[in-house]
């Protein structure tokens, strides 16, 4: 497993965190959508990659699923519903860029020391992989927690699952992982959906204290 | 086709029927029949089951959430169809969306069921998914602002849930790899528990850990509990029983699965503590949110965060007794807790909102749902002679036996938790008349049968059923 396969499968892995770094710093819509799509489209190769290398065909249709649907539909449709709902095209965030950046590189030295050490068994591969998912995910999830926009917490969703993804085509032999990504894609459609019909603009930044209150059944 | 097969089918054909039938009478009626139906199919399971195939498999264990599951699926399809009728009169329901709702009723039934049945970890999540996504539209239906906003809370902490359960199980599809063999075999859950001693440890505590925090959130435990009120505020009553008497359980049953995976190993962590935390930390936050509330649904949410606190304890606690009191709790709390959103969702119908403010002298104005609340809070609440008392009386006295300080702080959250529903209970069900009293048409027989049931079960329990629970508290080790 160590020469090539293995330099190509890390580098891709590794590329994959760098740009969820990416999009943790983007403070306006469309280049975070922008970042996305190229998220995806890193997704894809490493997950073809896996493909090539498990010798395992029915990962490129998961590897064909994240080109198509994340890295083209889901950013055009995103765009166009932000143009459409009028929505700000900044993103509020919750902490500034510096202390995001810093907590994302404290969050993926965590996974770095949780997942070596717990699979010490497992494949050189498998391992370097869960570990780069881990930190992958749990950038989308600090993604999600700083920012205000519906929007923005839509795309630390997905990034955090394109972790999952990583980590499901990282465990060699895993079934079913094409049909959790296909129901993964049927969950982001109808978040998307969801965002259109309902219009929600920017959740979570209603500042209106008596609108939250209100919405919490506590007024007097 | 055997009866695992069955109530699957049943709800999924009903499921496309009922989304295409026009007239929502004969689709009340309908939906109904078919929760009926699969319920008669669910108790034919105690009779006999096919052995375990590689995606279902029914033991012990599960018969007793399934057959739990069908029967308040049942009940809580008549008690809809009355409520459903209130609704359209007050045009807050279009026939349209009604259309939709009762297809969802039964594809979140189907739902339910699939993770229950589910021998397969991948399996059980899908099926996990597919109730969260059903409840948030459900959730969402009555499209005003605060419901949306509810549905738009559950579904993004619904979503981060599932996602971690996702990444717990693919770390224990890795660490059953090398004694199961790559494929299939190694997300079988039978397959798992045979071999769950040759297991990576260190693979499978951090994977616990996930699953823990993953379907702990579906479960509603503190500090991940905060989409639940709001979920069951905003959403029609009927959702809100079905959600607090059975989807938590569900999530529940998940985690009961692969605590078992990790009891059977014997290096791993002892995933107790945890669970036995969580689940205290969640009795005793919730004890104390109860105060503060000024809408019903949202306060016997809360009192659905403590309850499933006190069970998740139960079973951390572990051992025969504990787990036995556990899933007696588990059985008590859907039925008493139903019971109470039928009634609420009368009160709020009768009342016209659901603040609490607005209601006053409930056993005055509407004798029978005013009384019938009372006896829900009162069971509830863990009074004698009522079958809560019996199995708080039974988790407290467990414990007692093993952690003293453990059983006080236990204690404590309960009683807590009674005085602040009876404090709010006090100003509903009596005092002067508030708020308006029409007379309300609905049919109590499912509140005061599964009141009926909690009583009878305080005082007496059969023989058979007894056994089985012991059976199945062995079983959860």
């Amino acid at each position: 497993m160590r020469g090539i396969t293995f330099d190509i499968a890390h580098l891709l892995a590794g590329s994959l965190v760098l740009v969820s770094f990416l999009q943790l710093y983007q403070d306006r819509l469309y280049a975070l959508l922008n970042m996305f799509a190229l998220h995806a489209v890193v997704l894809a190769l490493s997950v073809a990659w896996q493909a090539y290398v498990q010798g395992a065909p029915h990962l490129y249709l998961t590897a064909m699923i994240a080109l198509v649907f994340k890295a083209i539909v889901i950013p055009v449709v995103l765009h166009r519903i932000i143009v459409r709902l009028g929505i700000h095209r900044e993103i509020e965030k919750v902490v500034g860029v510096g202390t995001a950046m810093l907590l994302g590189m404290g969050l993926v030295a965590l996974s770095m020391v949780v997942m070596l050490r717990v699979t010490e068994g497992a494949g050189a591969l498998a391992r370097e992989d869960l570990a780069f998912a881990l930190s992958v995910v749990l950038l989308g999830l600090l993604m999600m927690v700083t920012r205000r926009n519906a929007v923005g917490q839509v795309v630390g969703f997905m990034s955090l699952e394109n972790g999952l993804v990583l980590a499901a085509t990282g465990a060699k032999g895993m079934p079913l992982v094409v049909e959790i990504s296909i129901a993964f894609s049927i969950l982001i459609a109808f978040i998307v959906i969801g965002i259109f019909l309902f219009r929600i603009r920017e959740r979570f930044d209603t500042v209106d204290l008596q609108a939250l209150d209100r919405f919490r059944g506590e007024r007097q | 086709m055997s009866a695992v097969t069955a109530i699957l089918v049943v709800p999924a054909l009903a499921a496309a029927l009922l989304a295409v039938l026009p007239g929502y009478r004969i689709t009340a009626r309908l939906n109904m029949l078919v929760a009926l139906a699969t319920f008669l199919i669910a108790l034919s399971l105690f009779f006999g089951r096919p052995p375990p195939g590689k995606y279902l498999h029914v033991d012990d264990l599960n018969n007793v959430f399934i057959v739990l599951t069908t029967f308040v699926g049942f009940t809580t399809s008549v008690f809809s169809a009355s409520y459903i009728d209130h609704e359209l009169e007050i045009g807050r329901l279009t026939p349209t969306f009604l259309r939709f709702y009762h297809a969802m009723y039964q594809v979140l039934m189907f739902a339910m069921n699939l993770a229950l049945v589910a021998n397969n970890i991948g399996v059980m999540w899908v099926a996990i998914e597919l109730a969260t996504l059903t409840t948030v539209m459900m959730v969402g239906i009555y499209r005003t602002h605060e419901a949306l906003e509810a549905a738009w809370k559950y579904f993004i902490l619904g979503s981060v849930g599932i996602a971690l359960a996702l990444f717990g199980t693919i770390l224990i599809y890795m660490a059953a790899r090398p004694s199961v063999g790559e494929g299939l075999d190694a997300m079988v859950w039978t397959m798992l528990i045979e071999r769950a001693a040759g297991f990576d440890p260190a693979l499978l505590n951090v994977a616990f850990v996930f699953l823990l925090l993953g379907y702990g959130t579906k479960v509603g435990l503190a500090p991940l509990h905060a989409w639940l009120p709001d979920a069951h505020a905003e959403g029609p009553t009927p959702i809100s029983a079905v959600l607090s008497g059975l989807l938590l359980n569900v999530a529940l049953y998940a985690l009961l699965r692969f605590k078992m995976l990790l009891a059977a190993n014997p290096h791993a962590l002892a995933p107790g503590p945890l669970m036995v935390t969580m689940g205290l930390i969640s009795a005793v936050f919730a004890a104390f949110m109860l105060y503060r509330r000024r809408d019903i649904k949202r306060m016997f949410a809360y009192s659905s965060i403590e309850h499933m606190g006190i069970i998740t304890f139960a079973f951390g606690m572990g051992g025969p007794l504990a787990n036995f009191a556990g899933l007696l709790h588990m059985t008590m709390h859907s039925l008493t807790k139903s019971a109470i959103f039928f009634a609420v969702g009368h009160v709020a119908q009768v009342k016209g909102t659901q603040r609490i403010a607005d209601m006053g002298g409930l056993t005055v104005t509407n004798p029978v749902l005013g009384w019938g609340l009372v006896l829900g809070v009162v069971a509830i609440a863990g009074l004698p002679p009522l079958g809560i008392f019996m199995s708080e009386f039974l988790v407290v006295t467990s414990t007692f036996a093993r952690q003293p300080w453990l059983a006080i702080v236990l204690v404590f959250a309960i009683l807590i938790g009674l005085a602040g529903l009876f404090l709010r209970l006090n100003t509903i069900a009596f005092g002067e008349p508030r708020g308006p009293s029409a007379e309300s048409k609905a049919s109590y027989v499912p509140m005061f049968a599964h009141l009926a049931i909690v009583f009878v079960a305080g005082i007496y329990m059969p023989a058979e059923l007894v056994v089985w629970f012991q059976n199945v508290a062995k079983l959860l080790g």
